[in-house]
């Protein structure tokens, strides 16, 4: 086992991106992910990679765009506002089928809105946030264990498939400290980057990086290709994390650190004979709805708990499908859920108040 | 404890200055009637002093942070009322200050103050943490912090620690890194901070040093329902 040491969750996701091989990093500050090229400034020149500053966060992501044109392990963070601009590079870069990743640290929207933790930001993460038909692979940590392991695999996914990943976490997520393990990274295996723009030597044809068709039919034979891609992403990157759902009553559903709020709460109310249980997305896209779908079956409710106004919750009323209620309960603005209004919302369930 | 009217806590961010300053507060008060925690951290947004003002209020130790400190404002603003401490020679004060040179910087604006009156500087350390991981990385983030602040460290604390997961072990290999620090300094280690139970397995000879601290920042699952 390699030394555990004592980490901010911002500076275990850089630190992983380092490890996992990427070597370039382009970003533009923003409360409260700074920690990400804090870090990123001062690793980067020591493993001959390249930090850099953009001059705005529009800027950052078309340098991202480029590098990942060129074959390059290349990520960008931010939070909410900083995304939000980006927006236009990301659909570029998933139009032209290119692998990076993209860190979100959320804050309370909209607008300027605030610093402190939210996770209103799931629309624009699993919905696309930036126009055409695409998706982003989003990953939700939920421990800064997690976040450095995700954020390891995220570059293998994106290699894998050619497409843009987001690591999606709150802001607690990003300022908390937690002891964190590196393993050795152990890469996919991963096909070859013979698409890259590497310069042909003379002795290719040359490759090139695009999102622009002149004929209707053509975008569409991409898109529908695209989509193939999707299902497939669909079918085999589907994570998520389930406890005492065998026999619950009610499923509560959340990510991030909020699952970890909602568990301090599941186990108050198991302490008091309710059964509950709790389902995990990890994979925010692909979402994991064939488990929502069946647990419909066995439990009475689901409540979906977010620091949000209900974003995810939508996605989990389309997997249970009218089979059975489902609930909500958020705070927003960099308000943070407690335990005990969880629990208070678990009981309103079952004495049929709500 | 050997101790001056103003004692200020500076080091790496994340080496659990706040923490040990919100102990150190509730210690003096102990002993003496007045006492004042005063947040300078420009740096940090979340897991502030702030976040433990109603505790510390309760204890009757005074406050003295940004209005804008926990709020949505990104402002590094220091409060006026800073000035009054220096004034009212009644307090104790303990000084919060942000990590690295970055936060160091808030203390130098302070510096004719410091000069006026003698004060303890001491600079936490934990060897858990990836910048401090030994006495070299360790000694430079020192030197930027003295740089900066325009004052000097008068003495360490080994606060070597991986949160929850902490054995006695991570405490000892961490005290002799920061021996390496306090030869090449010539400050004493005044403190090894921790949980009471770790540092009750502390060999004979470093327990004098040891000085429990109980952790008042909490994680929202960690509230009890």
């Amino acid at each position: 086992m390699s030394e555990r040491v004592l980490m901010k969750g911002n500076e275990a996701i850089a630190e992983a991106a380092i490890q996992a091989g990427c070597r370039y990093f382009f970003g533009y500050p923003i409360t409260p992910q700074n920690e990400i090229p804090a870090y990123m400034s001062k690793r980067m020149p020591k493993v001959d990679g390249v930090y850099l500053q953009a001059e705005s966060e529009v800027s950052a992501i078309n340098m991202v765009y480029g590098a990942a044109g060129a074959g390059a392990r290349v990520m960008t963070s931010s939070s909410g506002p900083g995304i939000s601009l980006k927006q236009e590079g990301i659909s570029y870069i998933a139009g032209s089928e290119l692998p990076c990743l993209i860190v979100n640290i959320v804050r309370g929207g909209p607008g300027l809105g605030g610093i402190q933790p939210a996770q209103s930001d799931y629309f624009q993460s699993v919905k696309g946030g930036g126009h055409g038909d695409y998706r982003l692979v989003v990953l939700a940590p939920s421990t800064v264990q997690e976040a450095v392991d995700l954020t390891m695999e995220a570059f293998d996914i994106g290699d894998m498939y050619r497409i843009p990943v987001m690591v999606l976490g709150d802001g607690m997520l990003g300022q908390m400290m937690e002891p964190v393990e590196f393993k050795p990274f152990q890469g996919r295996a991963l096909p070859a980057k013979d698409w890259a723009t590497t310069g042909t030597r003379g002795k290719r044809k040359r490759n090139i990086v695009n999102s622009l068709y002149i004929e209707p039919q053509a975008l569409e034979e991409k898109n529908l290709a695209r989509l193939e891609k999707y299902r497939q992403i669909e079918q085999r990157e589907v994570k998520y994390e389930m406890q005492d759902c065998d026999d619950a009553d009610i499923v509560l559903v959340a990510y991030g650190t909020t699952a970890r709020i909602v568990k301090s709460a599941m186990k108050a109310a198991r302490r008091e004979g309710l059964k509950v249980g709790i389902v995990r997305p990890i994979t925010l896209w692909p979402f994991p709805a064939a488990v929502l779908h069946n647990l419909a079956e066995t439990a009475k409710a689901f409540l979906t708990v977010e620091m949000s106004m209900g974003q995810m919750v939508e996605d989990v009323k389309l997997a249970v499908n009218g089979v059975k209620p489902v609930y909500f309960y958020g705070r927003t603005g960099g308000m943070v859920p407690a335990p005990a209004d969880i629990l208070e919302e678990i009981k309103k369930i079952y004495g049929g108040e709500k | 404890m050997n101790n001056q009217r103003i004692n200020i806590f500076t080091g790496h961010f994340g080496s659990g200055k706040t923490e040990i300053a919100v102990n150190y507060a509730i210690h003096l008060k102990k002993h003496y009637h007045k006492v004042a925690i005063v947040d300078l951290d420009i740096v940090n947004p979340y897991f502030r002093t702030k976040d433990a003002r109603q505790l510390l209020e309760r204890k009757g130790i005074k406050v003295v942070a940004s209005a804008f400190a926990g709020t949505n404002i990104d402002l590094p603003s220091l409060p006026p009322e800073i000035f009054s401490m220096f004034h009212n020679k009644d307090y104790q004060i303990v000084f919060d200050v942000g990590g690295d040179d970055r936060g160091a910087i808030a203390l130098s604006r302070y510096r004719q103050y410091f000069s006026d009156e003698s004060y303890h500087m001491f600079f936490v350390i934990n060897c858990k943490r990836p910048m401090t991981k030994d006495a070299a990385s360790t000694l430079e983030i020192l030197r930027e912090v003295e740089q900066r602040s325009r004052l000097k460290v008068s003495s360490l604390i080994n606060n070597t620690n991986l949160s929850h997961c902490t054995n006695v072990d991570d405490l000892l290999i961490g005290q002799s890194q920061i021996e390496e620090v306090s030869k090449e300094m010539a400050v004493p280690i005044s403190f090894i901070t921790g949980g009471s139970e770790v540092l009750g397995q502390l060999p004979e000879y470093l327990k004098p040093k040891a000085f429990p601290i109980e952790l008042y920042l909490r994680f929202p699952w960690e509230e009890s329902t």
